[in-house]
């Protein structure tokens, strides 16, 4: 039977880790991650999680031993964050194009420096070119139903690539919400058999190098890495559908829905749209509904899959609206403007016709992003869409709480 | 070396983009990275095995009186020469092609 239990969002995805019984976990603690590390900790104490729990010295060898456990067949799982992530790159990298089908929370936080633990995605979003899935939750509930589905996507045979679930730090890894656990034997069923290394295997019966130098001019090494690069590309696309076919699938076994890749919310007859990812879309729905009972013709775009980015669903999110507010929760120190706000103008070449765009950055190092906020968002959007020009990135904890 | 015993992996049974895997050897000839070649004495050389020992790539071979190293391996480091108690190894520049 299902059960309810109010926890926080690092205990939910602890639940979703111990559904999904791992074999190996590894993880180092680090804040804002630390209670799931915790939790984690616990369950294994318990007895709750079957799993090797491998105490390390560092992220690096986090990776670098779940590689391993992964190539010997074993369903794996660690959480980092930050600086955590920073010292986790090497691996991080290599995961990957090695087609590990990986699972790892990012329990996001701002960079460093200046010298901060508190939440922020910018340590998520500076990877976001490396290669792995991420998925942005919006609360407790689908921090655990992703990271259960995070497995079944990874290990995917069209798929095969490791998964990143990243959800707010602060805001969801400390919020205490109710939550369903669902049935372990309905769990079972829907991740079916796992084989997380029929393609690439440290097995005496399977004699194999994994990962020979492939490259240098002069010999067949270029050509074998561009075959492998664009395989790699390929499974990033067919990703797209499998996330979709997943969450279709969890909806009809456990009867909640969630949006796999964009979340359009009261889009119809709206003029304009803001654009949220993460735990800020609670507040922004609020704020629109706010607005709409005042009049204003607001809809909301919920970014969910953020790697592959899902080009055509956000394209179709965009053609219906003629005005666009995008929020983000990092920098882009390169565009002087928030990363998904870049890819949305990016996605914009697609359209028929292009739309003012206009980009806010807040929510950094541990502050909130409230109902005001968005109410300031939304009115500054509705500028936009009557023909006012935003050039600069819109601060938004510069000014108001 | 102990001989292959099992078959290799039938790596046709996977798709040929999916990750980097090799199931056959494909020997590097490092030797032709060489700028500089090492030269032994064999009057100096006295089979102490230090050239041996301290070779990166491994490559020094045993001779009846003296040790030389697999010029199809060696890149020309000049490891040996410095470490030669005897001084019996010098570093040749490798003529132009």
């Amino acid at each position: 039977m299902s059960k309810r239990i109010t926890c926080e969002g690092n205990e939910a995805a602890a639940w979703a880790v111990a559904l999904a019984r791992p074999d190996m976990v590894a993880v180092y603690p680090i804040t804002p991650q630390s209670s799931l590390a915790e939790h984690i900790s616990q369950f294994v104490a318990d007895g709750i999680i079957k799993a090797d729990l491998v105490d390390v010295e560092g992220e690096h060898s986090v990776l670098s031993v779940l590689q391993g456990a992964c190539l010997a067949g074993a369903r794996t799982f660690t959480a980092s964050c930050g600086q955590g992530l920073a010292f986790m790159f090497e691996p991080y990298f290599r995961t990957p194009p090695l087609r590990l089908p990986m699972v790892m929370s990012i329990v996001t936080r701002d960079g460093i420096s200046p010298q901060c633990i508190w939440g922020g995605q910018q340590d998520a979003m500076t990877v976001r070119e490396v290669g792995w899935i991420h998925m942005f939750c919006e609360n407790n509930q689908e921090i655990l139903d992703t990271l259960v589905m995070a497995f079944k996507i990874a290990e995917h045979r069209d798929v095969l690539l490791p998964v990143n679930v990243d959800h707010d730090g602060n805001y969801l890894s400390y919020s205490v919400e109710t939550v369903e656990i669902p049935d372990q034997d309905k769990v079972d069923a829907f991740l079916g058999v796992k084989n997380t290394n029929w393609h690439a295997a440290l097995d005496p019966d399977r004699p194999m190098a994994v990962d020979p130098l492939t490259g240098g001019a002069g010999g067949p090494g270029p050509a074998i890495f561009v075959r492998y690069r664009k395989g790699h590309c390929k499974a990033m696309q067919n990703a797209i559908r499998v996330i979709t076919e997943v969450h279709e699938e969890w909806g009809r076994a456990f009867g909640r829905y969630h949006a796999p890749l964009v979340e359009e919310y009261r889009l119809e007859g709206a003029d304009y749209a803001i654009v949220t990812i993460g735990s800020m879309a609670g507040a922004g729905k609020d704020a629109v509904d706010v607005a709409r009972q005042d009049g204003e013709k607001v809809g909301l775009i919920k970014i969910k899959t953020f790697r592959p980015f899902p080009l055509q669903a956000v394209c179709e999110a965009l053609s219906k609206v003629r005005a666009v507010g995008v929020v983000d929760r990092s920098v882009s120190f390169g565009w002087n403007s928030g990363p998904v706000y870049q890819e949305f103008q990016t996605a914009q070449y697609w359209l028929e016709e292009r739309i003012p765009a206009v980009s806010f950055i807040g929510g950094l190092a541990g502050s909130d992003l409230t109902l005001k906020h968005f109410q300031r968002v939304i009115e500054t959007t509705g500028r936009a869409f009557r023909g006012e020009v935003f050039r600069e990135p819109i601060w938004l904890n510069e000014k108001d709480a | 070396m102990r001989k292959q015993s099992r078959k290799p992996f039938d790596r046709s049974t996977i798709p040929d983009d999916l990750c980097p895997i090799a199931t056959e050897g494909f020997l590097l000839r490092t030797g032709d990275w060489r700028a500089e070649r090492p030269v032994v004495d064999r009057d100096k050389c006295v089979k102490c095995a230090t050239c041996w020992m301290y070779c990166p790539t491994q490559c020094v071979v045993e001779k009846p009186k003296w040790f030389e190293a697999n010029l199809d391996v060696c890149k020309g480091c000049g490891v040996c020469a410095q470490e030669c108690p005897r001084h019996a190894i010098t570093m040749i520049e490798e003529a132009e092609v």
